[in-house]
């Protein structure tokens, strides 16, 4: 379904990524490790559509990803490592829920969104719970593959367990394909089939 | 000296978010804050350096030898990477920094010692890894020279290698004579670097534990959650 090859990128003269091939199948759950600034991020925007590399292609179903456009959510989308960093801090809760597609319920109720979240603003909110708003947001129905960037790393080892299981469960209920970012290989021994670990190319 | 948060309380126009929390921090020393997300381990660190929300009502009290925190006393490694500024680079918001303390700064020594390349001076903060970023933040803490360190969650994001560092780093700032309180949710490696442990969960303390309680199947944690926090961890980090 998505399938990555012979992806290739540098910032200015730091390579970061040299001929990375993926394949990611339809509601499968593959894990992606590698040591700090190996590029794990810079591949994640690469796989989203979010950065163009400056090697290789991504495809979706053999055809070039699609952008988004009014209404029609990209079917690749991106979980930031950093969930602050991916929503507007003036809106609330509820506002963010409702961009682009309404909330749909189940995923609210999977995920652990409560409701008296709705008027709180993303700086109300702990790192943990922002988190799961920020992957709630993304599960649109065209939704076919989601990665998620270490967004179990700001969760105690109670939530974290509980929020993967949730979201692998959603995922295949949907045969949503995950790509799980984490630098835990527990974690993603535990949860994926196979894992792409990225070597440290050039130390950023 | 000792750094003591008597009874602080933290409440919203939406409801409590953290009731009844002491703690005491000496100088040398590195106390733990774990438990579980939205616990308000943050709001304890906001607190701590008066950063907390304007609409935010604090009750209890922060002093230091008995005498109350006054601003910039406690220097903050914020949890949320949004805390750099997106238009001023790497070197620049470490200066900044410590001009506001008015100490001068060796910008290269500084980010070597949380283990960054000199380079990185010049970097903005879209072009650093997640990673790199949590040790710019530990930079800009260190840069104020503060003699008490509140540090939120320094390792998320990182490698084991990396994480490792900045816990020995933490742990040396305090050997040198530093307070430094750690909040973590990880907790075996709170367990390697602090005296003492206190966990939250749902707002209200729970436990304040010797570190030496969490090992084998925490029977020497005396509330039920704690073992429950330490069993899930250790769960996490083993099962393959």
């Amino acid at each position: 379904m998505l399938t990555a090859r012979a992806l290739g990128h540098a910032y200015g003269n730091r390579q970061v990524l040299r001929g990375v091939d993926l394949d990611l199948a339809q509601g499968e759950v593959v894990g992606l490790g590698g040591a700090s600034g190996s590029g794990k991020t810079t591949l994640c925007r690469i796989l989203a559509g979010q950065l163009i590399p400056d090697q290789g292609e991504v495809l979706l179903d053999g055809g070039k990803l699609l952008a988004a456009s009014p209404g029609q959510p990209a079917p690749v989308q991106y979980a930031h490592q950093s969930p602050e960093l991916a929503v507007d801090p003036r809106w609330t809760v509820g506002r963010i829920l409702a961009n682009g597609t309404a909330p749909d319920p189940e995923v609210l109720t999977a995920l652990g969104i409560r409701e008296d979240w709705t008027d709180r603003r993303p700086m109300q909110l702990s790192g943990g719970e922002l988190a799961r708003v920020s992957l709630a947001r993304l599960f649109h129905t065209g939704l076919r593959v989601l990665i998620c960037d270490e967004i179990t790393a700001q969760l105690d080892a109670i939530e974290q367990e509980r929020l993967m299981r949730a979201l692998i469960e959603l995922a295949g209920r949907r045969k949503v394909a995950l790509l799980l970012v984490s630098h835990s290989s527990a974690l993603r021994s535990r949860f994926c089939r196979k894992s792409l670990v990225l070597d440290h190319q050039d130390h950023r | 000296m000792t750094l003591r948060i008597e009874n602080l309380a933290v409440s919203f126009p939406t409801g409590p978010v953290l009731e009844g929390v002491s703690l005491s921090l000496d100088c040398g020393e590195v106390v733990g804050l774990t438990g579980t997300s939205g616990a308000g381990k943050s709001i304890v660190a906001e607190a701590l350096v008066g950063a907390l929300p304007p609409d935010a009502t604090r009750t209890g009290r922060i002093t230091i030898a008995d005498v109350p925190v006054g601003p910039r006393t406690v220097a903050l490694v914020p949890q949320r990477l949004d805390a750099l500024d997106p238009l001023a680079t790497v070197g620049s918001q470490i200066q900044r920094f410590a001009q506001l303390a008015d100490r001068p700064i060796d910008v290269p020594g500084a980010l070597a010692s949380v283990g960054l390349p000199s380079q990185t001076a010049r970097l903005y903060p879209h072009e650093l890894s997640g990673g790199m970023a949590r040790r710019v933040l530990l930079a800009t803490a260190l840069a104020t020279g503060a003699d008490w360190i509140v540090a939120d969650e320094p390792t998320v994001g990182l490698d084991t290698a990396a994480a490792t560092r900045v816990l020995s780093l933490l742990a040396d700032l305090a050997a040198a004579g530093r307070g430094v309180i750690v909040i973590s949710h990880d907790v075996p490696g709170l367990v390697g670097i602090a005296s003492r442990i206190v966990i939250l969960r749902q707002g209200r303390q729970v436990e304040t534990a010797l570190a030496e309680a969490f090992s084998g199947a925490g029977t020497a944690l005396r509330d039920a959650f704690s073992r429950a926090l330490w069993n899930a961890q250790l769960a996490s980090d083993t099962q393959c």
